[in-house]
Parts: C-alpha cells; sequence; structure tokens
C-alpha cells in the first residue's frame, strides 16, 4: 500500500470519519500511522485521564474538533465526590498555547470554570460549537464571554448542566454582528434571559435550526421567535403558559402551523394542557419528542399528544404515562427506536406507574426498538423473554426496577432468565443495566452470549465473585463495567488483571475488595490508574490495614500514570 | 447450564429468593461459597430492612433506615434537582441545626451544607466545643474518647452519625448532641 503517494492515503482517509476507523488504520504501518495523525481533525477521548493533553496535541497537531469525557457515569448519581476531577482548563490552555484551531469542543462530565470559557473564547478565532453535557463548576459569566467572543459561533449546546445563573445580560452579549447561530440550547439556565435580546438573535441567524429554550421564555416571546424562525427543525419551548382566549394565543397557533420543518419537540417545562393544542399540527411530522421535563402533561392529554404523533422515532416520557399509555404508544408509533421512560417520582419513594405490561405492548408494537431506558415497578421473566423474541435488535438496554433487588413478582425467581434472553437474542446489544433480584447465572449467561457487550451496569447484585469472572472472561469487547452494591471481591478483581488494559474504567463501589487486592492490582498493573476514594477518611487513618474494605474504587488504563490534580481524598494506588 | 445456586425444581414459589434476612439477596443458605460477615450494613440489608417492619430481632441496634438508597433510583442528580424546586429556596439559605453538647452552658448552629463529609463535619465540631470525638467504628461507636455524635432524625429518633452514607445524613438530620461520658458509651452498638 506504500505505492500510492501521501496525498492519495490522506485523500483515502478523508472518508474515514468514525473514530474507530481512524484508529484501526493508524495502527497497520509506520507511514500510515504518521499520515493519519497529520490528518486528523477530530478527536474522541473517553477518559480525560488516559492521555495529557500535551500527548494529544503532539500527535494531531491539526485537530480541530475535541471531545472529552471526565467523571465516572456514577457520578451522575451522586455516587462520586464534588471535587474528584475532571477540569478542562488544562486542555484548553495547552491548546490556546500550542497555536491549536480548534474549531469545536464537546464535553462530558467535566468540571468547566469561567476562566476557561473565558480563556477558550480568546484563543481560538475560528472556534465554532461548545457542547456541555452535564457539566458543572461555570456560571453565565462564562457564557457571557463565549457569546462576546466568538465571532464565528454556531453552536452552543448546553444539556442538563448545573449552571450558576447570575442573571446578567449573558444572552445580549451577542454582538449585532453574530448572524451565524445555528443550534442554541439554554434550556437548563434557570435565570431570567432578555427576551429582546433574543429575540432579535434569532430573528438575524437565518441558519437557526435548533432553538431550546429555557423556563424563562414565556409563551408569546415563543410567538415571536416562531414568526422570525419557521424554518426550525428542533424546537424547545420554555414555559408553555397562556390564556387560550387571548389574541397571542391566536398569533402563537398561527406561527406554529407555519413551521412544518420541526421534527424534533421538546421543554414544557410549565404547562397548562389547554394550549396543547396549538402543537397538534406539528406532531404529525415529529420524529423526536421529549416530554421527560413535562410533569404539566399527563393523562389523557398526553395520550391525546401522542396519538398525533405517528412518526415517532424516539419518545421520552415520564412513568406518568402508565402501562396504558405506552400501549397507546405501541399503536400509534409504529417507528419508534428509542424510548425512555423516566420516573415522575425521581426519589423513587412512592410507586412508578409502569410494568411489565407497558414494555411488553411496547416490544409487540414497535418491532424497530434498539434504545430503552425503562424504570418500572416490576419486571417478570416472562415479560422479559418476550420482549427479546419480539424486538432482537436492542443495541441499549437499561432497565431499572425501583425496588433494585426485586425478584420476579409471579414466580418470586430471580429475573436471569429474562436477562439472559435479552443477551441471547439481542445479538448487537452494545449497553446493557441490570436491575432486580440477580444471581451468577445472569452473569454467566451475559459472559456466553453477550459477545458486542461494552458497557454493563450492575447493581445490587447477588451471587459470588464468579458472576464478574463471567463477565470478564466472556465479553470481549467490554469497555466499562460499573458496579455497585455487589458481593464481588478481591476473587473477582484480581482474577484476569491483564482485562483491564483492554478495558477504558471499572468501577465498583459498595463492593468486597480489600485495600490489599487494590494494592495488589496497582503492583501487577503500572499502566491502570487504580485510585480508591476515601471520603470517610479511615483508609487515610489505617493505610496499612490492607484486610479494610474500599468503599468506591475506580481505575483506568492511562498512558500518562497517577493524575497531578487528584484531591486529597483520593489515593492512586 | 449448572448454576452456583440451588432453586430447586420443586420449589415453585422459591420463597428463599425474597426470604429477608442478612444475606445478600442470591446467596443460598447453605454455606455460600464466599463468606460474607458485614461489619457494616450493606445497602440492600438497608433496603430488605426498610420493606419489612418487623426487623427487631437483626443484630444491628439502630432503628431501621429509611427505603431511600443513595443514587437510587439512578435518576440524574440534575433531572431530580428539576422536580424538586421547593428545595431551592430553603437551600440557598443552607442547612443550619443547632448542635448541643453535654455540660456546655449554650447551643450552637452550624451549617451543614458547608461540609462534605464527615471527618470534615467531625473536625469542625471538635473545634468549636473544644473536645475530641474519636474515630468512627461500626462496631464501637466512637473509639478513642467520651464523646459520641449524634442526631435526631426526620422520624424523632437518635441516631448515632457515620452509620448513614453523608447525603442521607444531610438530608435527614434536624439537629446535633454531641453526648459525653457513660451516655455516650451506652448509644455504641455493642
Amino acid at each position: 500500500m506504500n505505492y500510492f503517494p501521501e496525498e492519495v492515503l490522506e485523500h483515502v482517509f478523508d472518508f474515514l470519519t468514525s473514530h474507530r476507523d481512524r484508529n484501526a488504520v493508524s495502527v497497520v504501518c509506520k507511514s500510515w500511522y504518521t499520515i493519519e495523525r497529520f490528518s486528523r481533525e477530530r478527536v474522541f477521548i473517553g477518559n480525560c485521564y488516559a492521555i495529557s493533553p500535551e500527548r494529544l496535541i503532539e500527535r494531531f497537531p491539526r485537530i480541530r474538533s475535541l471531545t472529552l469525557k471526565g467523571m465516572p457515569h456514577f457520578a451522575d448519581f451522586n455516587l462520586v465526590p464534588h471535587d474528584w476531577g475532571g477540569l478542562v482548563y488544562p486542555w484548553i490552555e495547552a491548546m490556546a498555547k500550542s497555536g491549536v484551531n480548534l474549531e469545536e469542543l464537546r464535553l462530558k462530565r467535566m468540571v468547566v470554570s469561567d476562566e476557561g470559557l473565558e480563556l477558550l473564547s480568546r484563543s481560538f478565532a475560528n472556534f465554532k460549537s461548545l457542547v456541555l453535557v452535564s457539566c458543572e463548576g461555570f456560571t453565565t459569566d462564562g457564557l457571557a464571554a463565549i457569546a462576546s467572543n466568538c465571532r464565528f459561533l454556531r453552536e452552543l449546546d448546553l444539556q442538563e448542566n448545573e449552571v450558576e445563573d447570575h442573571r446578567g445580560q449573558w444572552l445580549s452579549c451577542f454582538p449585532d454582528s453574530c448572524t451565524s447561530l445555528i443550534s442554541l440550547n439554554f434550556a437548563c439556565l434557570k435565570g431570567e434571559v432578555n427576551l429582546a435580546a433574543l429575540e432579535r438573535l434569532v430573528a438575524r441567524c437565518r441558519n437557526l435550526r435548533s432553538l431550546r429554550l429555557n423556563h424563562a421564555v414565556p409563551l408569546d416571546s415563543l410567538q415571536k421567535i416562531l414568526a422570525q424562525a419557521p424554518q426550525l427543525v428542533d424546537l424547545g419551548t420554555g414555559a408553555f403558559v397562556g390564556d387560550q382566549n387571548s389574541e397571542s394565543y391566536h398569533k402563537l397557533q398561527s406561527s406554529i402551523q407555519k413551521c412544518t420543518s420541526i421534527r424534533s419537540l421538546s421543554g414544557f417545562l410549565e404547562v397548562a394542557p389547554c394550549c396543547l393544542d396549538s402543537i397538534y399540527a406539528i406532531c404529525l411530522n415529529l420524529t423526536s419528542l421529549n416530554l421527560s421535563y413535562a410533569p404539566g402533561i399527563h393523562g389523557s392529554d398526553l395520550i391525546k399528544l401522542i396519538r398525533h404523533c405517528r412518526k415517532l422515532q424516539r419518545l421520552w416520557v415520564l412513568d406518568c404515562i402508565g402501562d396504558k399509555g405506552l400501549e397507546v404508544v405501541a399503536s400509534t408509533c409504529k417507528e419508534l427506536q428509542e424510548l425512555r421512560v423516566f420516573p415522575s417520582d425521581p426519589l423513587g419513594v412512592g410507586h412508578a406507574a409502569v410494568t411489565e405490561e407497558g414494555l411488553v405492548a411496547i416490544s409487540f408494537g414497535c418491532p424497530k426498538l434498539h434504545s430503552l431506558l425503562y424504570f418500572c415497578q416490576q419486571m417478570t421473566n416472562a415479560a422479559l423473554i418476550t420482549v427479546a423474541k419480539n424486538c432482537p435488535n436492542f443495541i441499549r438496554f437499561r432497565l431499572c426496577t425501583l425496588n433494585p433487588v426485586i425478584p420476579d413478582p409471579v414466580t418470586s425467581q430471580p429475573l436471569d432468565e429474562g436477562f439472559g434472553a435479552i443477551v441471547q437474542s439481542c445479538k448487537g446489544l452494545r449497553r446493557l443495566s441490570l436491575s432486580g433480584l440477580l444471581t451468577d447465572q445472569v452473569f454467566l449467561y451475559i459472559g456466553m452470549y453477550a459477545e458486542q457487550l461494552e458497557m454493563l451496569s450492575v447493581a445490587f447484585a447477588g451471587g459470588t465473585d464468579k458472576g464478574m469472572i463471567y463477565v470478564l472472561n466472556g465479553c470481549k469487547k467490554l469497555k466499562k463495567l460499573e458496579i455497585r452494591d455487589s458481593p464481588y471481591g478481591n476473587g473477582g478483581l484480581l482474577k484476569d488483571v491483564g482485562k483491564y488494559e483492554t478495558m477504558r474504567s471499572l468501577w465498583m463501589s459498595s463492593c468486597e475488595v480489600t485495600l490489599g487486592g487494590c494494592k495488589a492490582l496497582a503492583k501487577k498493573m503500572p499502566r491502570l490508574n487504580v485510585e480508591i476514594i476515601d471520603e470517610s477518611g479511615q483508609i487515610g487513618v489505617n493505610p496499612d490495614d490492607d484486610r479494610q474494605k474500599v468503599e468506591k474504587m475506580y481505575l483506568y488504563r492511562t498512558l500518562v500514570g497517577p493524575r497531578s490534580d487528584a484531591p486529597e481524598f483520593v489515593w492512586t494506588l | 447450564m449448572e448454576s452456583s445456586l440451588s432453586y430447586e425444581s420443586g420449589h415453585d414459589l422459591n420463597l428463599k429468593a425474597t426470604e429477608l434476612r442478612l444475606g445478600l439477596p442470591g446467596t443460598a443458605d447453605e454455606a455460600p461459597e464466599k463468606q460474607f460477615f458485614p461489619t457494616k450494613r450493606t445497602s440492600s440489608e438497608m433496603i430488605n430492612s426498610a420493606l419489612d417492619s418487623d426487623n427487631a430481632d437483626r443484630e444491628t441496634c439502630a432503628p431501621p433506615a429509611k427505603a431511600q438508597v443513595v443514587g437510587w433510583p439512578p435518576v440524574q442528580s440534575y433531572r431530580k434537582n428539576c422536580f424538586q424546586p421547593k428545595k431551592a429556596e430553603p437551600d440557598s439559605s443552607g442547612n443550619f441545626v443547632k448542635v448541643s453538647m453535654d455540660g456546655a452552658p449554650y447551643l450552637r448552629k452550624i451549617d451543614l451544607k458547608v461540609y462534605n463529609s464527615y471527618s470534615d463535619l467531625l473536625k469542625a465540631l471538635e473545634t468549636m466545643f473544644k473536645c475530641t470525638i474519636g474515630v468512627y467504628s461500626e462496631g464501637e461507636g466512637y473509639n478513642g474518647s467520651d464523646h459520641a455524635p449524634t442526631y435526631e432524625d426526620k422520624d424523632g429518633d437518635w441516631m448515632l452519625v457515620g452509620d448513614v452514607p453523608w447525603e442521607m445524613f444531610v438530608n435527614s438530620c434536624k439537629r446535633m448532641r454531641i453526648m459525653k461520658g457513660s451516655d455516650a458509651k451506652g448509644l455504641g452498638c455493642l
């Protein structure tokens, strides 16, 4: 293959857009490695501590787009203390110093500071796209810097971040000359925005495709915005409350009707159900609907809305939809590919309104379903077996029973057979989250059948170390394993230490691993960072007592050794 | 396909699976391959005891924990916060609780939100009251001192500080009392 001049190979590589393809190509031979690294513009780093900014820039000097992930997934559920790490500032700083022509930065579960956003906004003249998902540490002041200084900004997408809102004028900081916005999502901000500035901004950005507003944008502003942006493809409403009989409501109806391109709808953070009439017109063409932040839409209003949405491919709802509501989804949304049912009561103290019946109905009505997140009251093996038969195309299957150790209520058996059927039937399964009463058996099935599995989440499982060993031995493509409150100890942890270098990370909390086991692992595997999170300080008091259990352990492969920004409660062994 | 557990085919109901006992769910009652001696109540025990009211003969002395387990159901904290707007107002002004110490002439007030962990809190209390509280131990209360930090929870029960995960403690603590001398020893699980 070295018969071709470099330019030809480069041109061929241009067609390779997926990271995996590019990674594969780069290890073929030295000259391909070199050509590939100089032509790579988009880099994905699944664990920000696996590599350093300096080495990233050294290998990929022409990088234009960087995606970084920081904290472990269980940080979403308050299992990782604040200040654990995942700061993005060193990355921004290093790229700024090296003259990288950064255009896009996508972060997930990282700590972002206003200083970082300010530096970002001033350092990269062509910066176009900022996407922050589940991040924290910044305020609207940082957003003001981005708005003010990024002259060619196309995308500002804030998803589910904890942002301190200074109720300032960040949105007004977009200069009059800014007309390049294609996507603007500030739904997660809690504070007021300057409505007039927002309306003017939308009016001058003729290419705006995606707009997601926050709670503070009222219905009459929405009307003015939609009148200026009938080309929108994705809309997130703010508060959807108004007087049905008012003139502004009638104006809204006609503005919405002109938005014939809307395919994705979300928001309704506050809603008056009588106002929903206005959106039926656009429901027919919707492919994506997110009502998971709209507890105000329920019962017959919700059902009525769903009945209009025949082309839906993605649906996110609250469990107040009930099993009956899911039956309506099953009979209406034949194209459904992704379903997420969230608990209306996130503390989980009450009762979920959906059971296995809703899921079974969906499986009969929606054979194209490939992604599921389902919080439910209970589940049966029979239901899971039926779902597995009806929907063999699952890529992501995440089930969460409100009581994490609930058995099959009909047979009182563990849910081993049900999940076993899922992994056996769904040969393309890449992500699986288990719950309910489980034994080693389910992990035997997973090890045997889940050949494509990349991520597995285990909570409150029963059994022995064998369970963990079945998974580590069997799942050849496993990248992320996260386990909490399960009886796996050093026997499982240390059985196949080499496995962890083939994976991105392993999280174990409230299991049986001891300090001695973790130390032994760290000693054998120098290219892993084995981190102990010692919140209570107990390990610090007795660092030589190897028998003590480790409450939280997070290990990951890395090329750059222990991180220098670990807080005092994190020990890298 | 062999199983390490024996769910005998004759037992249709298989009550063992739902039997509430100290072991983790799934461990059979013939000698389990892995001995598990809980030095700390595991989350699954907490769930089981919360769901079973006649728990009186368990080995622990603390009253049954609440049915809430940290991080379960696994809902993103952002989403949880969206559904609890009422919390926003009291939260922003801190979470102040009264702290009394036996023998002290007056009480103090501390803001639990300021601390991130038990060790932070206990250090602060030791400084504030000029006493030694010692180190938490599952089996023996607080080692190395005559004092034991306790708190009143939402049910009105007096609990030893340190048994439950930090977040759960912060959410359920109404007031605190640092017990001294023989009273303190009595509260430890013996």
